[in-house]
């Protein structure tokens, strides 16, 4: 059975899905700099970057993503899951803020308030789309001569 | 690396055909994987019955999964082609924002969600807000 309002712990979930995402690219993205270029002519050096300790972390953390997202995606619908997934971009800048003292500019403090005011209202909302009963058919057996 | 943000520019539709590439992508596979998780039912209360191999096998058993787990695969070497060619910080966050939008589209005609007025606003307000995030 789903649940209209969340739980702690599916609110966990969430931030699961949330935080693995931006870490799992970071991961990749730093491994993938230290090769050359690929194209698509000889890609067999896309395969050999899997097996890269950068890119084994980031698949580790994007591993982890998935299975947090198959189980939110079972008790909540895709347009609710994917917004408040969106969240992890914000924690990831005031990380980077208050941990690495990066500086952030006015844009991207833009870019926070518009993600947070974006997750409030979804997270407002039912988090799945209650399909209605099969009322017709209950009817037709009820009404249907003995 | 610079960006080419001009149809005039060279290289401008290579980006785009990757951008691309990752959001058609990423967005068939999730659709594909909500649809099997939808016909699955609450993981949760499946581990509490069956266990965590009853939940794992109810997951590898559905065809759809499957089906997804294969676009997003495509998906993620998609990505890992586009972030060899171009800076992360403008692929992740333009892929991420304008999946957000298509995967909208794709829940309320696919999956008959009821994406509301509060939906959507939410969708296109993290979608910019990832934009101005990346810059």
């Amino acid at each position: 059975m789903a649940h209209a309002r969340l739980s702690p712990r599916q609110y966990l979930i969430l931030g699961l899905v949330s935080v693995c995402t931006p870490l799992g690219d970071s991961c990749l993205s730093r491994g993938m700099a230290h090769l050359p270029p690929i194209t698509l002519a000889h890609p067999f050096p896309l395969i050999a970057a899997v097996f890269t300790p950068w890119i084994i972390l980031g698949i580790a953390l994007l591993i982890g993503y998935f299975a947090s997202y198959l189980t939110a995606l079972s008790w909540a619908d895709l347009s609710f899951v994917m917004p408040a997934a969106g969240f992890g971009n914000v924690v990831i800048a005031l990380l980077s803020h208050f941990w690495l003292h990066e500086t952030i500019s006015l844009e991207r403090w833009a870019g926070i308030v518009l993600i947070t005011i974006g997750v409030g209202f979804v997270a407002q909302g039912p988090s799945l789309t209650e399909k209605p009963a099969p009322v017709a058919a209950s009817i037709q057996d009820e009404v249907a001569p003995q | 690396m610079t960006l080419p943000f001009s149809a005039l520019q060279p290289g401008f539709w290579a980006a785009a055909a990757m951008i691309a590439a990752i959001v058609l992508c990423s967005t068939a596979g999730e659709v594909l994987t909500a649809a099997a998780m939808k016909s699955i039912g609450d993981i949760d209360e499946i581990r509490a019955r069956l266990g965590l191999k009853g939940a794992i096998r109810a997951v590898v058993t559905c065809p759809f999964f499957f089906l997804g787990v294969f676009f997003l695969a495509l998906a993620f070497f998609s990505l890992l082609f586009s972030v060899n060619h171009m800076p992360v910080s403008f692929v992740a966050p333009a892929s991420a924002s304008l999946t957000l939008v298509t995967n909208a589209i794709a829940a309320k005609f696919f999956l008959h969600e009821n994406v509301d007025r509060r939906r959507w606003s939410a969708a296109v307000l993290v979608c910019i807000g990832v934009y101005f995030l990346a810059h």
